[in-house]
């Protein structure tokens, strides 16, 4: 079995909306047709988007972090979207994991929105279809691209490599060892969706340096000894001299 | 949750439908047993009209409600695991039956098949059949509600026993008034059970008030991002026109106004119709019965309004702010 999913790392992506646009680009240039934008330049514009990018900040000033959070559908392993559709136009692919909504069956009921926990799905307002993240189905496996350039769009444009791509299935993927060695995490574990996408969290960079490797115990000269304070009393020397 | 009219509509013209078929059909079946007088054809024909009017009209606003209504057909494909896909195939059904059960008291057929001398066999048989299918479209729209279990304020049984007891409570005071109008001699039998659904729809909607004033959510933005801190705030939502996710899951009704509809609600299906229905059962008055029907009626539109406001979305949690 194959999941196929995106890890986002949290620790070095720096917010620049660049998987965002990239994702606009690929899917509204694509056979499915553009992707709705209403008022673009004008005032309160509006539009489908497959992903977004967040900012939060976490702790109390002076102590605080700003987190940038990109959010997309996590292609959820116990996807609760797609049982509700009335048309099986949502569905999870059996081969590779992938939530997917057939353009053609859906009736834009919306139901399967109100049953994504995540809000991962949005309304197209001229197609009056649901539309969400495909994880670039029609692009992974295009077999006209350089190999290398089988991935997801917002993958191909992150600048810092804060979005990594494969099967979390397969232990020694990329994207499993990246989970299982720094602390992926799923969001809105409550509620059993158990979404195939992680993200790992910020960690910080730290040196621990013990006394005992300042001081080189064995250095017959002492040479790197700590200097003690010289002492007014009278020493041997006194005598000697 | 943002409420839609079209839902609102739907689910409260079908509930009313159902109510008053439920409300005829016992009628019919407590006369079968000599317990209330028979009544004319005609009155049976009226109602089943009117019941069946009603579903029509709740059919049409859910056309409304959809995208692509040219392909709600398709909807009927799913019913293995969607409620929504059950409640498409058995609101029709219903409405069939429905109007099946109206033409066998329309075309004077009588078989005596049963024996004793009861009075519209064919339709007795059809009714039962019908009750079971409006009960189970009671249960398929609740359902679809509370199946969805993180709206935690609707996923209880009290949505399900909510839809049917209201629905059923606005359909007998209408089959009140409509036997004040037939002059039929029904008026105690269903104002009572008027009354008692009116109470009992009472009981439930205030319990689930009780509930989910008190619901304590399971999703938390420490969750919803996995940042363990108890100062977790937006800064931005990543789009500053809005989207989808901004308008379909929030409300977006003043406070003050929130708070009115619950008054409104619980003001306009209860005590008024009470009152209505007790005073016009008393004089048999049309005017009066009917008050209580549209006053009732209007008052769960607000009800309605309100069970999709209170409703909070986990999604809210990722669009606090700009
Ligand atoms: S994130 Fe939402 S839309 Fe995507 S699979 Fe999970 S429940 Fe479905
Ligand atoms: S909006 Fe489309 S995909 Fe979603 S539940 Fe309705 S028919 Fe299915």
């Amino acid at each position: 079995m194959t999941q196929l999913a995106l890890v986002i790392d949290l620790n070095v992506c720096v917010g620049c909306h660049a998987c965002v646009t990239s994702c606009k680009q690929w899917n509204t240039s694509g056979a499915a047709g553009p992707l709705f934008d209403d008022n673009p330049y004008g005032k309160d514009p509006t539009g489908t988007f497959f992903n977004r990018v967040q900012t939060y900040e976490v702790g109390n000033y002076p102590n605080t972090e700003t987190i940038h959070f990109p959010k997309s559908c996590l292609h959820c392993e116990d996807a609760p979207c797609v049982p509700v559709c009335p048309t099986g136009a949502s569905y999870k692919r059996e081969n590779d994991g992938i939530v997917l909504v057939d353009y053609d069956k859906c009736i834009g009921c919306k139901y399967c929105s109100w049953a994504c926990p995540y809000g991962a799905r949005e309304l197209d307002e001229k197609e009056q279809v649901m539309t969400k993240c495909t994880l670039c189905v029609d692009r992974i496996y295009d077999e006209s691209l350089p190999e290398a350039e089988r991935k997801p769009a917002c993958v191909m444009a992150c600048p810092t490599n804060a979005r990594l791509f494969g099967d979390v299935h397969d232990p020694d993927s990329e994207v499993s060892v990246a989970i299982r060695e720094q602390g992926g995490y799923q969001l809105m574990p409550e509620w059993g969706t158990k979404p195939a996408n992680h993200y790992l969290p910020r960690r910080k960079t730290k040196m621990h340096i013990h006394e005992d490797e300042l001081v080189r115990v064995d250095n017959p000269l002492k040479k790197e000894d700590i200097r003690h304070k010289t002492t007014k009393d009278v020493t041997l020397d006194d005598w000697l001299l | 949750m943002h409420p839609a009219f079209s839902v609102i509509f739907l689910t409260t013209l079908i509930g009313a439908g159902q109510g008053l078929f439920l409300a005829l059909f016992s009628g019919q079946l407590y006369s079968a047993v000599n317990l209330l007088p028979a009544q004319e054809s005609s009155f049976y024909i009226t109602g089943s009209v009117i019941a069946l009017g009603l579903m029509i009209g709740g059919l049409a606003a859910s056309f409304w409600h959809l995208g692509r209504p040219e392909r709600a057909w398709r909807a009927a494909s799913q019913w293995r695991t969607s409620w929504l896909s059950r409640e498409v195939i058995i609101l029709p059904a219903v409405m069939g039956l429905v109007f099946i059960y109206g033409l066998l008291h329309f075309s004077g057929w009588h078989p005596n098949w049963f024996g004793n001398a009861i009075p519209n066999q064919p339709a007795l048989i059809v009714g039962v059949i019908t009750t079971l299918a409006v009960f189970i479209l009671y249960i398929a729209t609740g359902m679809i509600y509370a199946s969805i279990k993180f709206l935690q304020e609707w996923a209880s049984v009290l949505t399900v026993i909510n839809y049917t007891l209201l629905g059923a409570a606005s359909g007998f005071t209408l089959a009140t008034a409509l036997a004040a109008w037939q002059g039929s001699g029904l008026i105690g039998f269903y104002g009572t059970w008027a009354v008692i659904l009116t109470l009992a729809g009472l009981l439930s909607r205030a319990a689930s008030l009780y509930r989910n004033a008190r619901i304590k959510y399971k999703s938390t933005v420490q969750s919803a991002i996995g940042m363990r801190h108890n100062a977790v705030v937006q800064k931005s939502m990543g789009m500053m026109g809005g989207s989808y996710n901004t308008r379909e899951y929030f409300h977006g009704a003043s406070a003050a106004w929130f708070k009115s509809i619950k008054y409104i609600f619980l003001v306009l299906v209860f005590p008024v119709p009470l009152l209505l229905l007790w005073a016009g059962f008393s004089t048999a008055s049309v005017p009066l019965l009917a008050t209580a029907f549209v006053v009732q009626y209007i008052g769960l539109l607000f009800e309605r309004w309100f069970f999709f406001a209170q409703a909070n979305h986990p999604q809210n949690l990722y669009y606090q702010t700009i």
